[in-house]
């Protein structure tokens, strides 16, 4: 070791593979490293997946054995109002928000950066399979990891210049076969985690319920409708329901009905089949972009419409600083108000907002 | 992390040398069950009698009435669950008279006996201090009190209470009164023939003893049924085979907290004035939690800081090299503002911001000044951090 003290960093531990391989690997870089855990809300009588105590012995344990300091930090009123209610809200609005995409900008890195501050560290990292680049000029790029399976640029692209410049993801070129590889090189007894699930405060219960007991009035039943008007039955309740869902519907057709619109005004169900279900043309609210500087002019890009699919080529149009329209090439089934689009040029991920069939 | 200086003695202490060595041979060689009929047993018997011998000795005492347990916290529980349940069969009497700064250990059962024994538990008026205001004390005394429990010092706060005329007015009616003197024995010698105390509840860990051990004095004739039941061990009140152990070390760090606690004492306040005037004078916003200087314990310092987040704090001063803690803070990183402050009358904005120095035997003043040095500039990053 040189003589110049190491730099201290914040790493953010769920008590996972992912960010206790990510802390194993900072140590042996050298950093004078300090795990954070988040506590989050959850829902009365459910556990955090995020922070269960379970996770917490378990994030304890790696950070004993990586002899790193570890505290909790609460965020759980925050993390209530940044993240669970607009949740309820948007999908009483008739949307299906992806709430970790917020969770991120307004709780994980608000929180880490804060603490990060207070205990006199320069950076924070975190276990997201997603690569940083800084360009002469000093700015920071938001890259894929090549695990394409993996990667979760996704889940940041509402983060800022800020945000991303005092950020380290030591996992960026890691596969996840890697990193399992890694935790059993470092002896973490982790390796054989499973992967965490989507929605972390509302425990084993299914969303719906959730919604249900959180706002009665998100769930009214009402008519389901074919495109001709015709009444075909009774769902129960817009939140209920996804575009291009064809599970669960429960009507029966010459073939199979997808949902194609909720209509919120007049709380309808529209379902067709599966050739006017796709859509090409859709626009995206409250845009993030990475570099800070809004494009001025149509771009081609790559579009990711939620976190598993493809991304696929299109046109984006700005409209203003903060909404683009999107046109693809090809249409969609499954483009769902409420999820992010987002946009990628090759490797970088260049920003992306929140998808609405409606032009405002 | 770099080499931290502890600042912590309230939660725990490092054992002393001294009190190592004396335990070795019997962790080493003096295996036996005391309860044993053969030699091997007699021999740890033998130890086990001696360090009886020695605790009673100290607290002016007779060996039959002292009962070693596993800690303070066991202590406690005996005392309050085993008095309440005795008095309650003995004479039908069914209140509990508690202060309301209790630790857990005295709070939480007193809890659990109005909750599930029936028992009436109320909890005194204090004044801002922490302190028993004797005069509505001696107005609840009445002839179905089963128990009164008060701490000798407050491990939050650090304030000291007037436990002498407690013990009075209690003795006066024949009401057991019991005491945790966890914080207390570690630093002030005791002794039962003088103070009216019936219960006396001592912890080896917070005098440089092992973890895991120790003790309730218990007057005779007082009544108290086993809360955990079993042998015979412990004159039928605490069945186990006894931790011979960390029993010896005990009452050689209690012995060492007679023979030395003057000296510890001079050498603590010293210290822990200079902290007191330091922190009141360089940090704005910053109160003295507690009794003042005179009447609190000699290695105590606690202060709360207006708009500030204690359990950052403490995170700040630890990631500095610092091991303090808070009353508000815990491990899991929840944010409640400690009942002990809330109790005394301080909002949230200032409970929140809580801390707590507690200083040992072998803390040096290049320590201090250290820790005094630092200190500000932590307390204001912790604020700014908030805003």
């Amino acid at each position: 070791m040189s003589s110049k003290p190491a730099e201290r960093i914040i790493v953010g531990m769920s008590g996972g593979v992912d960010s206790s391989v990510a802390a194993a690997l900072l140590k042996k870089e050298g950093w004078q490293v300090i795990g954070v855990m988040l506590r989050l809300w959850s829902d009365p009588g459910t556990l955090n997946r995020c922070c269960a105590p379970d996770d917490m012995i378990e994030a304890r344990n790696i950070a004993g054995q990586l002899e790193i300091p570890f505290y909790v930090v609460d965020a759980k009123q925050a993390f209530y109002e940044a993240v669970v209610t607009p949740f309820i809200e948007s999908y009483a609005s008739g949307f299906t928000p992806n709430p970790c995409l917020r969770c991120n900008r307004l709780i994980r890195w608000r929180f880490l950066r804060s603490r990060a501050k207070a205990l006199g560290a320069d950076k924070i990292a975190t276990g997201h399979y997603a690569r940083l680049k800084t360009l002469p000029d000093g700015s920071v790029q938001l890259l894929k990891n090549p695990d394409t399976e993996k990667d979760q640029s996704y889940f940041l692209h509402l983060l800022t210049q800020d945000d991303l410049r005092n950020t380290v993801f030591p996992l960026a070129d890691y596969s996840k076969t890697e990193v399992r590889q890694l935790a059993r090189e470092f002896s973490l007894p982790v390796a054989e985690r499973q992967d965490s699930q989507d929605l972390c405060f509302v425990g084993q219960r299914d969303y719906r319920e959730f919604i249900r007991d959180n706002d009665p009035n998100a769930l009214k039943p009402g008519p389901i409708l074919n495109q001709d008007g015709d009444l075909l039955g009774e769902h129960t309740g817009l939140a209920d329901y996804t575009i291009g869902q064809r599970k669960g519907l429960g009507i029966a057709g010459p073939e199979p009905y997808y949902v194609i619109q909720k209509d919120l005004k007049n709380n309808t169900l529209v379902i067709g089949f599966k050739e006017v279900l796709g859509r090409s043309e859709f626009f995206t609210h409250r845009v993030n972009w990475i570099s800070g500087n809004p494009p001025q002019k149509t771009f081609p890009a790559e579009i990711k419409i939620r976190y598993k699919s493809q991304a696929v080529p299109g046109q984006v149009t700005p409209l203003n600083s903060h909404q683009a329209r999107i046109n693809l090439e090809e249409p969609l089934p499954d483009i769902t108000p409420g999820q992010a689009g987002v946009f990628y040029q090759g490797q970088i991920c260049l920003g992306g907002g929140t998808i609405s069939l409606e032009e405002s | 992390m770099n080499t931290q200086t502890y600042l912590d003695y309230g939660a725990t202490t490092p054992i002393d040398k001294r009190v190592l060595s004396a335990m070795l041979p019997h962790l080493e060689n003096t295996f036996g069950n005391p309860s044993s009929v053969h030699f091997i047993g007699q021999q740890a018997e033998r130890a086990l009698e001696e360090s009886r011998r020695i605790m009673a000795e100290l607290l002016g005492a007779k060996p039959s009435e002292i009962i070693f347990t596993s800690c303070g916290s066991e202590s406690d529980n005996l005392a309050l669950r085993g008095g309440a349940i005795a008095r309650r069969r003995e004479g039908g009497c069914n209140r509990i008279l508690i202060s309301p700064i209790e630790h857990p250990a005295i709070s939480i059962t007193g809890a659990q006996l109005a909750d599930q024994d029936g028992f009436e538990v109320e909890t005194l008026p204090v004044d801002q201090s922490g302190r028993i205001l004797l005069g509505e004390l001696e107005n609840r005394l009445d002839a179905d009190v089963a128990l009164v429990s008060v701490m000798a010092a407050n491990n939050e706060i650090g304030t000291l209470n007037p436990i002498q005329e407690i013990g009075a007015l209690c003795r006066e009616r024949e009401i057991p009164f019991h005491s945790d003197a966890v914080q207390f024995g570690a630093h002030y010698p005791i002794d039962v023939s003088q103070v009216p105390v019936d219960m006396l509840s001592l912890g080896a860990h917070k005098f440089y003893g092992p973890k895991g051990v120790g003790a309730l004095y218990v007057r005779s004739g007082t009544p108290l049924l086993p809360v955990q039941t079993g042998g015979s061990q412990e004159f039928g009140l605490r069945a186990a085979t006894e931790n011979v152990p960390s029993i010896v070390g005990m009452a050689r760090a209690f012995q060492l907290v007679q023979e030395e606690s003057n000296q510890r004492s001079q050498h603590l306040i010293r210290l822990r004035d200079e902290i007191i005037q330091e922190v009141l004078q360089k940090i704005p916003d910053s109160q003295l939690t507690g009794a003042a200087p005179d009447s609190r314990l000699p290695n105590h310092a606690s202060f709360v800081f207006l708009g500030l987040d204690g359990n950052m704090l403490i995170q700040v001063l630890d990631s500095e090299g610092f091991a303090c803690s808070s009353g508000s803070a815990c491990k899991t990183g929840d944010p409640k503002p400690s009942s002990v402050l809330t109790h005394l009358g301080y909002p949230p904005e200032w409970a929140l911001g809580s801390l707590r120095i507690t200083l040992g035997k072998d803390t040096t003043q290049a320590e201090v000044d250290r820790f005094l040095q630092i200190l500000p500039e932590c307390v204001q990053r912790v604020r700014e951090a908030a805003g």
